[in-house]
Parts: C-alpha cells; structure tokens; sequence
C-alpha cells in the first residue's frame, strides 16, 4: 500500500469503497424488493376496498390512461364503480392517490392518499388528522359524492357551498388543491378514454 | 487515543455532558422535523443510532487504509450507503413508519452528528471505542428526541405515543406540531439543560445600556 503514490492510493481505496457500498446495497436491495412490493400491493388492495362502495371483487383493465379497477357485485351486471390511480405533485413530493367513482364518473365514492411526503402536522392531513376530535379522516371523507363536473374546487376560509367543493386544509393550502388538480386531470383523462372506448365500440 | 480515558466515561459523556443536541447543537434538523409525535422521534433516534454505530464500525475499521484527503468522500459514501440500508429496511418491514418518517430518513446522510462523530472520534480510535461512543451519543441523541416528542405531542395533540392523555377539555396547542412550536420548545429545553449544569451562567446575562 505504502508503495503506491497518494493519488494512487485516493482512487483506488474510494473505488474499493464504491464497489463495497455498490455490493451491500444492490444485495439488501433484492432482498427487500420483494418485500416492499407486496406492502404497496397490499396498500393498493386495501385502499381500492376503501374508496370503491362495497363490492364483491374487481377487475383490473389497461387502458390508455393506466389502469382501472372495476368494482362488481355477483348479483349484478352492471360495475358499481370504477377506480383508478391518480398521480401528481404535491407540496413537497409526490402524491400518489386511489380515487373511486360510480361508474359514469359523474361522483365520487371516496379517495384515499397512498403515498405523500407532504409536511408532516400539515401537508399530511390529506391522509389523517390527529388534531380533528370529531373525525381524523375529514378531509379524504369529504370528497365522498362530490361531483366530477365541472370540476372539484377546494375553498378556504368559508364552508363549501356546492356539490363539487371541498374545505381546503388551514396551513396546507397547496397540499389541498394539489390533490384536487391531481384527482381533475386523472379523471378527466379516464373519462376520454372511456368516451372514447364507447364511441368505437358504437 | 486517548487510553487513560475509561470507556465508562466515553460512553457517558454522549448521554449529557456532550449530548449531541443539547451541548453540541448537532443534528438539529431532523430534530425539530420528526419531533411532532413521540413515536416519530424514537423511530428516528434508532434509525439515526443504527447507521451511526455501522458507520463509526467500518470507519474506524479503515481508519488507516483510508488516505486524509479524500476521508471526507470516503465517510459519505459509507454513512449514505448504511442510510439507505435502514430506509429500505423501514419500507420492507415497517411500512408504516417508512410512510410517515419518508423523506427525513435519508437526510440521515447530513445528520453532522455522524460526520462530526467520524472525523473526531472513529477515525482515530479503535473499533471498540468507537462504537461505545457512538452507543453514548446515539442514546442521547434518542433521548432528547423522545422527550421533545413527548412534549410536543401532548401540548400539539393530547396525547404520547398515540395514547390520548388529555381530556376534552384541552385544546391542542396547534403550533406545538408545527415550525414554531419545534424551535421553542427546543430553545427551552437547550436552556434548561445549560442552566442545570452551570447555573451561575444565566447572572451572565448582561444588558447592554
């Protein structure tokens, strides 16, 4: 060792170092790979029986606009509801949120926020709400039968007045009206391509 | 090197006389940031703990192989690569936590009290010594942060660890889960902690005419 020259000696003890780090993680990264696909599997499963009305299973179809989840009942023919994900940014990161919606897409039948790395005590109670006595899950609950059209609005400082508005969260304007502009333009999109879809299959 | 000091004492000067946060202002991002629930404090002291204590390991194991001017580098790559074991750790097996802790797990990497415990201890002592002093700081380092959680749950939400303390009648202190709330009580708590070692510090105070 001492007979190498320092830089030498620099390159290759940072290299063995790299190398070294490169090896434990790609190790521990496939044997936890695994593992945290089946939590977001389960997460995904979880929250599709959340926001969907109670069904008895559902079939998952690809389209265009990523893919849907269709909820059915055995007794019925007809789907009771559709859905999806929706993806975009919040505040601080991604949000990453499960939206269900009887099946013309005209209301909502809930939502719920998988993943957020919103700020923590604010941004976050998109998901829960400690802080509420009366209901944790306020906010996500409120968008239970709002309507689709024209499209949902979150208000500040005033109660919502119509079908299609919620309350914004005090302190987390943006982390609110991230997850509306998030669930509009999903929605929206599924609702061209089911258009769509109808139109060709006449 | 210092072989007079006993590893008692190496181990205890972390717990206060040299707590991280308390003595040495280290690390006091993640402090005020994870400090809204007791939970989220104690899960982020052992995760904080776990990759200082691999690290010091294998930084004092190469403390002779790794040459002066590069060591900085060097120390990175290795407390990053531990961080990002415990945060894929956390999303395997902890999902939950993984969820609320997400994005302050891997400003571990930048947590000084790691770096600062590397470049002045680990890499110049030996292995044992190394992680007894690692042990001490991240101990203390988990007890600051798990009593701020504590105080700041209770007033921000009435409760510790999740279990509701408070009755009806109080009214969460809203600004205790947030910014504010954080470098208050810290500020208190760094006070308190100066004024009961050396009390005759606070006639120090002196106002200027």
């Amino acid at each position: 060792m001492s007979k190498l020259s320092l830089p030498a000696r620099m390159i290759l003890v940072l290299t063995l170092i790299t190398v070294m780090s490169g090896g434990i993680l790609a190790g521990w990264d496939i044997y936890t790979k695994p593992k945290v696909a089946y939590h977001r599997e389960q997460a995904l499963k979880k929250a599709i029986g959340e926001v969907l009305p109670a069904h008895d299973s559902y079939e998952v179809r690809e389209t265009d606009a990523g893919t849907l989840y269709i909820g059915k009942r055995d007794s019925i023919e007809q789907p009771i509801g559709i859905a999806f994900m929706a993806i975009g940014s919040g505040f601080q990161g991604q949000l990453r949120i499960m939206v269900g919606l009887n099946p013309d897409l005209t209301q909502l039948t809930g939502i719920k926020v998988l993943e957020q790395i919103e700020t923590p005590g604010l941004g976050t109670k998109i998901v829960i709400d400690p802080s509420n006595k009366e209901n944790v899950y306020w906010f996500p609950d409120q968008f239970k039968g709002i309507q689709t059209s024209p499209e949902i609005v979150v208000v500040k400082n005033a109660k919502p007045s119509t079908n299609y508005e919620v309350q914004g969260i005090t302190g987390a304007t943006i982390s609110s009206i991230a997850v509306a502009n998030i669930l509009n333009a999903q929605i929206a999109t599924v609702q061209s391509i089911l258009e769509t879809s109808q139109k060709v299959e006449g | 090197m210092s072989t007079s000091t006993s590893l008692n004492t190496e181990f205890v000067k972390g717990l206060w006389k040299e707590n991280p946060v308390l003595a040495s202002l280290l690390g006091l991002c993640p402090t005020l940031a994870v400090t809204n629930a007791a939970m989220n404090g104690l899960a982020m002291g052992l995760a904080t703990t776990f990759v200082l204590l691999m690290s010091s390991m294998m930084i004092s194991a190469l403390r002779n192989f790794i040459p002066h001017q590069v060591r900085i580098a060097g120390y990175i790559v290795i407390i990053a690569t531990f961080v990002t074991v415990a945060d894929r750790f956390l999303a395997a097996f902890l999902p939950e936590i993984s969820a609320t802790l997400g994005p302050y797990i891997p400003l571990i990497v930048v947590n000084c009290l790691i770096l600062g415990r590397q470049e002045a201890f680990s890499s110049r002592n030996g292995i044992g010594r190394s992680l007894i002093d690692s042990l001490g700081m991240g101990l203390g380092f988990i007890f600051v942060l798990v009593v701020l959680g504590i105080i700041r749950e209770i007033l921000g939400s009435g409760s510790i660890f999740g279990f509701a303390v408070m009755g009806d009648w109080f009214t969460p202190w809203m600004v205790m889960i947030l910014p504010p709330g954080a470098f208050l009580t810290l500020g208190l708590l760094i006070a308190l902690a100066n004024w009961y070692n050396d009390p005759s510090s606070l006639s120090e105070i002196r106002i200027k005419q």
